[in-house]
C-alpha cells in the first residue's frame, strides 16, 4: 500500500530532472516513464499504474504512460559457480542443481530507467 | 513530434537510501547496534521487545527503542515499563517507517544520545509488505513470525523474509494447541532466506531467549561475521 508514495517520488524525480535539462527539453511534456522493478521490490505494478494518473495530475507528466519492466530474481549458485534466473519467489534454489542460494544478484531493483519527452509540447512558462 | 529519451537509472527510493546510509554511519560511529523488527500485526513484536529490553537492562546494557504505529502510544507505554527510554512514532496512516522519520525522532530525543547506547531497537509498523522497501540504516533486520500465523507465512511474504537477517518464531508456548508444525516453518523460512539464523522463542516462558541474547551480544561485539 505504499505505491502512492512511490509514484509521488517518481513524479517528483522526473519533474526535477526535466527542469534541470537544457532547452528545448526543459519544460517538455512527458510521454512515457519506464521503470525497472525487481520481483523482490514489494511493489505491485498494477497498483503503481493505478496511482500514477493521480500523482501525475497537474505536472508535466500528466497524461503520460507508466511502463513497468519487472525483473526476475537472479541468484548466484555457489555449487554451479554461476548465476541463475528463478521462475518465482517461492524457493531460492538453483534451477540447475537444486542448491539453496543466499546471494541475490538481481530482484530488489526499484528504479526509473528512463523517460520519453515530446519537445514540441513545451509547457507555457511564466 | 520531436521525441527524446532521457536516461535516468535512478533509484526511486534514493532519498530514503541516502538518509539511511547517513544513519548507518552515525550508528557505527556511536558504536550502537541497531535492529529493525518487522512482522505482521499481532505477531508479538512488542512482547518480544518488552522481554528483550528488560533482560538487556538487567544485564547492564544501555538500550532504547523507537516504536512505530499508525496511531496511539500504547506500545511505547508498554515498553517504557522496562525502564528503557522509548519513543513512539505515529505515522498517521503511513504503512511503514522510513529513514526520515527515524532521523527526526532521534534528533531532539531528550536524554537519549546514540553514543550513550549499546542497542537501539526499532519496532516497525505491523506490516509484512511495505517496510521491506525502506532501509532504516539498521544492521540487523529481524522478521518475526508467530505460531498462530501458519507455517507458510514466509512463502506468502517472501520479499520481507528474504530481506531479513534473522528470523524469530514467537509464542512457542502455544505451538501445540495451534498445531504448529515447527519443522515445516523452519523449512519454509530456509527456502526463502537460505542460511538465515532462526530463533524459536516465547516471551512468556523465556524459552529460546537466552540464545537470542547471546546472538545480540555477539553481533554487538562483531563476532558473528
Amino acid at each position: 500500500m505504499h505505491e502512492l508514495s512511490i509514484v509521488t517520488s517518481i513524479v517528483e524525480t522526473v519533474t526535477e530532472t526535466l527542469a534541470g535539462l537544457p532547452e528545448p527539453s526543459r519544460g517538455a511534456r512527458v510521454l512515457e516513464v519506464r521503470l525497472r522493478v525487481g520481483a523482490l521490490a514489494s511493489v505491485v505494478p498494477d497498483s503503481l499504474t493505478f496511482c500514477y494518473d493521480i500523482a501525475a495530475e497537474g505536472t508535466p507528466l500528466e497524461g503520460s504512460r507508466l511502463v513497468v519492466n519487472v525483473l526476475p530474481v537472479v541468484v548466484h549458485c555457489e555449487r554451479c559457480a554461476e548465476d541463475a534466473t528463478l521462475d518465482g519467489v517461492q524457493s531460492f534454489r538453483c534451477p540447475r542443481c537444486g542448491e539453496l542460494c543466499g546471494e541475490i544478484r538481481q530482484g530488489r531493483e526499484l528504479e526509473i530507467e528512463s523517460f520519453e519527452i515530446d519537445e514540441d509540447k513545451v509547457e507555457e512558462r511564466a | 513530434m520531436t521525441t527524446r529519451i532521457v536516461e535516468l537509472r535512478r533509484g526511486i527510493l534514493k532519498k530514503n537510501d541516502e538518509l539511511a546510509a547517513g544513519l548507518r554511519q552515525s550508528y557505527a560511529a556511536a558504536g550502537v547496534l541497531v535492529l529493525n523488527l518487522v512482522s505482521s500485526p499481532g505477531a508479538g513484536k512488542t512482547a518480544f521487545l518488552e522481554w528483550t529490553l528488560r533482560e538487556l537492562k538487567a544485564r547492564g546494557s544501555r538500550v532504547a527503542a523507537l516504536v512505530g504505529d499508525l496511531e496511539t502510544d500504547n506500545d511505547a507505554r508498554r515498553l517504557a515499563a522496562s525502564g528503557a527510554p522509548v519513543r513512539q512514532i505515529n505515522t498517521h496512516g503511513i504503512c511503514h517507517l522510513d529513514a526520515e522519520m527515524i532521523g527526526k525522532h532521534l534528533d531532539g530525543w531528550e536524554g537519549v544520545a546514540l553514543s550513550g547506547l549499546d542497542y537501539l531497537f526499532i519496532e516497525n509498523v505491523g506490516n509484512l509488505v511495505c517496510p521491506s522497501s525502506y532501509d532504516l540504516g539498521e544492521k540487523i533486520r529481524v522478521a518475526l513470525l508467530s505460531v498462530t500465523e501458519g507455517e507458510d507465512k514466509p512463502l506468502k511474504y517472501p520479499t520481507m523474509f528474504n530481506s531479513a537477517d534473522a528470523a524469530v518464531i514467537t509464542k512457542m508456548d502455544i505451538a501445540e494447541p495451534c498445531d504448529f508444525d515447527l519443522d515445516l516453518a523452519l523449512k519454509n523460512i530456509n527456502e526463502i532466506r537460505p542460511g538465515i539464523r532462526i530463533f524459536e522463542t516465547s516471551a512468556k516462558t523465556g524459552a529460546g531467549m537466552g540464545e537470542w541474547l547471546a546472538y545480540l551480544a555477539a553481533e554487538r561485539a562483531g563476532r558473528n561475521g
